[in-house]
C-alpha cells in the first residue's frame, strides 16, 4: 500500500507543462457583461449589422436561463461578471504571411511544440491557431483555396462568405440550446471556419490550435465546419491554458454539417490546465458540440482524449437525420486530482437504417470524479437503427470516482441497442503475468493503460496519436491501481 | 430561478388529509415534506418519463382513502394458487382483514403497527426518499408489523393478497413493515387483485430488515386491472452475511411505478433483483431500483427483462451505488427488452456511481426483436411462426422466472405468462 501510495504522489505531484504564460499587449474588452460589452465586441470585429442582431437575440435569450444544475460536476458559481468577454493580442494590421506575425506570438506555439513554420513546412496540416479570443495565423491557406477548400478564422468568414455563415450559424446548436449555447452565441470572439465544397476530398488535416494567454477572460470561440455532397475532412482541435489560480470559463460551440455522402471527421485533444494537485485553478470546459447527417449516407465522427479542465461538461453529439447515416464518438477522459469530468455523447437516430457507435473510456485517479453521460434515441421512424455502445472505467486509487448515466431510449420495434459497460481496476493477474515476464510493474501499467485506450487512439489522426499516447503516458506514469 | 410550482395534485390530496393520532411524529414528517416539495412535477429526474401527477390528476376523482367492502371466501380463494398451504395474509383495501386470513404465527409474531407501534417504522424507507413515501405516511390508517423470530426457518411461504376496489374513495395506502431476526429464512409472496374495472391508485410502502445471516426471498406479481395506478415503495435493509432476493412480476395496470431499494449495510451481503414486464395495451410500467454497496465482500445482481406490445411503455432505471468503503464489490446489472410493436416505447437507464476502485462492476442493456435466425430454426423443424414467436418469447421470460423460489408459484406465474403470450402477441 506504501508504494501505491508513494506513486500516486509522484503521480499527483506532476506540474502542468503548459502552465507558463507570456506577456503580451491586449486589446480587451471591459470587465462584465452587458449589452455593450456585445456591441464592443462587435464593433471591433466590424461586423454586419444581422450578426449583431443576432448575438443580442442570443443574449435576450440567456438572460432568461439558468445554469444547468444536473451535470455530476460542483464547482462554486462562475460570476461572469467579472470576466473579461473578449481578449485580442494587439497587432497593427492583420499578418500577410507567417512571416509578419509578431515573433512573440510564434514563441508560443513553439514553446507548445506547434511551430506554425515547421507544420507549414513539414506535416502539411494547415492550421488556424486561436490566441485567447482570435485567431492570430491560418497556415496553407492558398493550397487550400485552389481546391475551393475554404478554411479561415471565424471573423474572416464573416467578411468573406457571409452567405455561408448566415445559412448555417445556429442550424445545428442553436441559440436556445443550453445555457452556454447562448452565453456563446452572444460573445463568441472567435473561431474556424471551414467549407469542403461537394465532391472534394481534403487534402491534409485542418488544424485549429486554442491557447487561453490572457487572465481573467473568458474563451468563447465558434466552430462552423460544413462539408458538402461527396466530401471529406479530417478536423483536429488541440488547447492548452497557462496556471493561474483562478478559473477560467470556457464554452465553445462547435457545429457540423454533413450533407449526403459527405464524412467529417473531428478530433480533440483536449489539454487545459487542470488545476494544481489541491484543486485551485484551472479551467471550466463548458463546451457543446454537435453535428448533424443531414444528407443520406453520411458520416460525422468525434474523437476526443480529455485530459485537461478541472471541470469538463461536454457531449459532442450526432444529429442521424439522413437515412443510412451513421455516427461515432471514441473518449478518453481521464481525470487526475480534483478534476471532474462529466462527458459522453448522444446520438440521435431519426433517418432509417442509421447506425451509431459510442466507445468510452475513463480513467481517474487521485480525487477525481468521472462521469460518463449519454444518450441513444431511436424516433419512431428510424427504422432498423443499431446502436452498440461500451463504456468502460477504471479506477487508480480509492479516492476517485466513476459514474455512468446512459440514458437509452427506444421508439421503433426494429431498432437493435446495446449497451456494455464495466468498472475495475487494473487486475492483480494481469499486472502479475507481465510482471512474470519481466515487466517492471509501472511499464505494466503504461502497457496496460494503452492498451485499455487503444481502441480510441488508434481513431486518432497519426499527429495527434503521438500527442495523445505522450499526454496519457505523463498523466498515468507509474500510476499503480 | 425557476420556482416548482406544488402541482394540483399534491394539493388534492392534502384537501383529504385526515388526522390520525398515531404515528405524530411520522406523519408530520410526511405532511411538511409534501408541503414543502409535493408530489414530482413534469420533468423531475426521478419520474421524467412519469408523468406521475398528472396522471392522478386526470384518472382519479376522488383523492380520500377507499373504505373497505367486506370479503367473502368465494371473492379470495381464486387467487390462493394450486398448492399453497402457508399462512395467508389478506388487505382489504390497504387494511388487514382478520376474517378472511388464515395466520398460524408459528415462528413469527404478527400484529398491527397500531397494537405494537414498533420503533423501525419509516426508519428504513425514509421520507425524504420519495414523495410517495411522504403520502403514504399522511394516509396509511394502520398496518402490518410481523416479526421472524431468530434462526426460524418458516417453511411454507407466507403469501400477502392485496385486494383493491374504489369505494367512496379511491386511495388505497397499505403499509407493511417486516423484521427478519438474525439467521431466519422465509419467502413471501405478493398479489395485488383489482375487485373491478374502475380506476384507483394504490401506494404501499414496504419496509423490511434482514437480520444478520437471514435469508430471505420476496415474489411479487402485480396484474391489477388496466385503469388502476400504483406506486410501490419497496425498501430493504440487509445486515451482515444476510441474503434478500426480489422477483416482481409486472403484467397489467394503467400506470405502475415499482422503487425497489436495497441497502447493504455490512459485509457479505448479498442482494438479488429480478423484473419482468410483460406489457400490452396501455399499460405504463416504471421500474426503479437501487443498490447501495456500503460495505467490502458484497454481491448484487440484478436481471430486468421486457416484452412490450401495443402502445405500452416500460421504464427501466437502475442504479448501483459502490461507496468508497465497499471495496471487493460484486455487482452486476442486466436490461433486456424485446419491442413488438410500433407504439411500444423503452426508455432505460443503467447508471453506475463508482467511488471504490478495487470491484467488478459491469451493466448490460440491450433493446431489439427476437432473433431472425432463431424464429427461422424453429419455423424450418415445421413450427408456425406465431408459435415460434410465442416460444421464443416465453424462453426470453422464462430467465427471469426461474428466479421464484416457491415451485408452485412459479407455475402459477408462468401459466399466467404462457395465456399471455399465447393470446396477446
Amino acid at each position: 500500500m506504501s508504494k501505491d501510495n508513494q506513486i500516486l504522489e509522484d503521480l499527483t505531484s506532476k506540474e502542468y507543462e503548459h502552465g507558463w504564460s507570456v506577456n503580451l499587449e491586449v486589446d480587451e474588452a471591459p470587465t462584465g457583461l452587458t449589452e455593450d460589452t456585445i456591441r464592443w465586441i462587435s464593433a471591433k470585429k466590424e461586423e454586419p449589422q444581422w450578426l449583431l442582431d443576432w448575438r443580442l437575440k442570443a443574449y435576450k435569450i440567456w438572460l432568461a436561463m439558468d445554469e444547468p444544475k444536473w451535470a455530476n460536476v460542483h464547482y462554486p458559481k462562475i460570476d461572469l461578471q467579472s470576466l473579461k468577454f473578449y481578449s485580442a493580442p494587439k497587432q497593427s494590421n492583420k499578418p500577410k504571411s507567417l512571416d509578419e506575425i509578431d515573433p512573440e506570438l510564434l514563441q508560443i506555439y513553439e514553446r507548445l511544440g506547434i511551430s506554425l513554420n515547421e507544420q507549414k513546412k513539414l506535416q502539411g496540416i494547415a492550421v488556424d491557431v486561436v490566441l485567447d479570443s482570435v485567431s492570430v495565423g491560418t497556415t496553407f491557406k492558398d493550397t487550400l483555396s485552389k481546391l475551393g477548400v475554404i478554411f479561415c478564422s471565424f471573423s474572416e468568414a464573416v467578411k468573406e462568405h457571409p452567405e455561408l455563415v448566415k445559412k448555417y450559424l445556429g442550424s445545428v446548436v442553436p441559440m436556445t440550446d443550453n445555457y452556454y449555447a447562448a452565453l456563446n452565441s452572444a460573445v463568441f470572439s472567435d473561431g474556424s471556419f471551414c467549407y469542403i465544397p461537394k465532391g472534394t476530398r481534403c487534402p491534409m488535416e485542418l488544424s485549429t490550435y486554442f491557447r487561453i494567454n490572457a487572465a481573467n477572460t473568458g474563451q468563447f470561440e465558434r466552430t462552423l465546419i460544413i462539408a458538402e455532397d461527396n466530401s471529406y475532412v479530417s478536423y483536429l482541435e488541440g488547447c492548452t491554458a497557462p496556471q493561474r489560480d483562478e478559473n477560467q470559463l470556457h464554452a465553445a460551440v462547435v457545429e457540423i454539417y454533413a450533407a449526403k455522402h459527405a464524412e467529417v471527421k473531428y478530433s480533440t485533444v483536449q489539454n487545459w490546465y487542470p488545476g494544481n494537485k489541491e484543486g485551485v485553478g484551472g479551467i471550466y470546459n463548458f463546451v457543446t458540440k454537435r453535428g448533424i447527417c443531414a444528407g443520406d449516407y453520411s458520416k460525422i465522427s468525434w474523437t476526443q482524449v480529455e485530459t485537461g479542465s478541472a471541470v469538463t461538461w461536454k457531449y459532442p453529439s450526432c444529429i442521424l437525420k439522413g437515412d443510412y447515416s451513421i455516427g461515432e464518438f471514441y473518449s478518453v477522459a481521464v481525470t487526475n486530482n480534483y478534476q471532474q469530468a462529466d462527458t459522453g455523447t448522444k446520438m440521435i437516430h431519426i433517418g432509417k437504417n442509421t447506425k451509431s457507435r459510442i466507445v468510452s473510456k475513463g480513467i481517474s485517479a487521485g480525487h477525481s470524479q468521472n462521469s460518463y453521460r449519454g444518450q441513444v434515441q431511436v424516433m419512431k421512424r428510424a427504422t432498423n437503427a443499431r446502436n452498440f455502445s461500451q463504456c468502460d472505467s477504471l479506477l487508480m486509487g480509492n479516492r476517485c470516482g466513476a459514474h455512468t448515466f446512459p440514458y437509452i431510449d427506444i421508439q421503433n420495434p426494429s431498432a437493435k441497442v446495446e449497451h456494455e459497460a464495466t468498472t475495475s481496476k487494473i487486475g492483480e493477474d494481469q499486472l502479475f503475468y507481465c510482471n512474470q515476464r519481466g515487466i517492471a510493474t509501472e511499464d505494466a501499467v503504461a502497457l496496460i493503460v494503452n492498451g485499455y485506450a487503444k481502441e480510441v487512439l488508434n481513431q486518432l489522426p497519426m499527429e495527434f496519436a503521438v500527442e495523445a499516447q505522450k499526454l496519457l503516458a505523463l498523466t498515468l506514469e507509474g500510476s499503480v491501481g | 430561478m425557476t420556482v416548482i410550482k406544488s402541482n394540483k395534485s399534491t394539493d388534492l390530496f392534502l384537501d383529504h388529509v385526515v388526522s390520525h393520532t398515531d404515528f405524530s411524529a411520522l406523519r408530520a414528517k410526511g405532511l411538511e415534506f409534501l408541503k414543502e416539495k409535493g408530489l414530482p412535477a413534469l420533468k423531475e429526474e426521478e419520474y421524467k418519463f412519469t408523468a406521475i401527477s398528472k396522471k392522478l390528476e386526470q384518472s382519479i376523482s376522488r383523492f380520500s382513502t377507499a373504505e373497505n367492502i367486506p370479503l367473502t371466501q368465494e371473492q379470495i380463494k381464486p387467487h390462493i394458487f394450486e398448492g399453497f398451504n402457508g399462512d395467508l395474509v389478506v388487505f382489504n383495501n390497504g387494511v388487514f382483514d382478520p376474517s378472511v386470513s388464515s395466520v398460524s404465527k408459528k415462528g413469527y409474531t404478527f400484529e398491527t403497527l397500531s397494537e405494537n407501534q414498533p420503533e423501525l417504522l419509516g426508519k428504513i424507507a425514509k421520507t425524504e426518499k420519495d414523495p410517495f413515501v411522504a403520502l403514504n405516511n399522511v394516509f396509511f390508517e394502520d398496518g402490518i408489523y410481523i416479526k421472524v423470530g431468530k434462526n426460524q426457518k418458516i417453511e411454507q411461504p407466507i403469501l400477502f393478497l392485496y385486494f383493491n376496489q374504489a369505494n367512496k374513495g379511491e386511495v388505497i395506502t397499505p403499509r407493511l413493515l417486516i423484521e427478519i431476526e438474525d439467521g431466519a429464512e422465509v419467502k413471501f409472496l405478493e398479489n395485488t387483485i383489482s375487485l373491478d374495472e374502475e380506476s384507483y391508485f394504490s401506494n404501499p410502502v414496504t419496509e423490511i430488515k434482514v437480520g444478520q445471516n437471514a435469508h430471505v426471498h420476496y415474489c411479487r406479481f402485480q396484474n391489477e386491472n388496466r385503469k388502476s395506478i400504483s406506486v410501490n415503495n419497496f425498501e430493504v435493509d440487509i445486515h451482515k452475511d444476510a441474503t434478500f432476493t426480489s422477483v416482481v412480476i409486472s403484467m397489467a395496470g394503467d400506470l405502475v411505478r415499482n422503487n425497489l431499494s436495497l441497502n447493504l449495510l455490512d459485509t457479505g451481503c448479498e442482494g438479488n433483483m429480478y423484473g419482468l414486464y410483460l406489457l400490452n395495451g396501455k399499460t405504463h410500467v416504471d421500474n426503479h431500483t437501487n443498490v447501495d454497496h456500503t460495505k467490502p465482500h458484497c454481491q448484487s445482481n440484478e436481471l430486468y427483462k421486457g416484452v412490450l406490445a401495443d402502445s405500452s411503455r416500460g421504464i427501466f432505471n437502475g442504479k448501483i451505488f459502490v461507496r468508497q468503503d465497499a471495496q471487493k464489490t460484486n455487482a452486476f446489472q442486466q436490461n433486456n427488452n424485446i419491442l413488438l410493436s410500433e407504439d411500444a416505447i423503452v426508455n432505460t437507464k443503467p447508471q453506475l456511481e463508482i467511488w471504490a476502485d478495487d470491484v467488478k462492476c459491469s451493466h448490460g442493456c440491450t433493446t431489439g426483436q427476437l432473433d431472425e435466425e432463431a424464429l427461422f430454426y424453429l419455423q424450418a423443424r415445421g413450427i408456425g411462426k406465431e408459435n415460434a414467436k410465442g416460444l421464443l418469447l416465453f424462453a426470453f421470460a422464462g430467465e427471469v422466472l426461474e428466479y421464484i423460489a416457491v415451485d408452485s408459484f412459479k407455475d402459477y406465474c408462468l401459466h399466467l405468462v404462457q395465456e399471455r403470450l399465447g393470446s396477446n402477441f
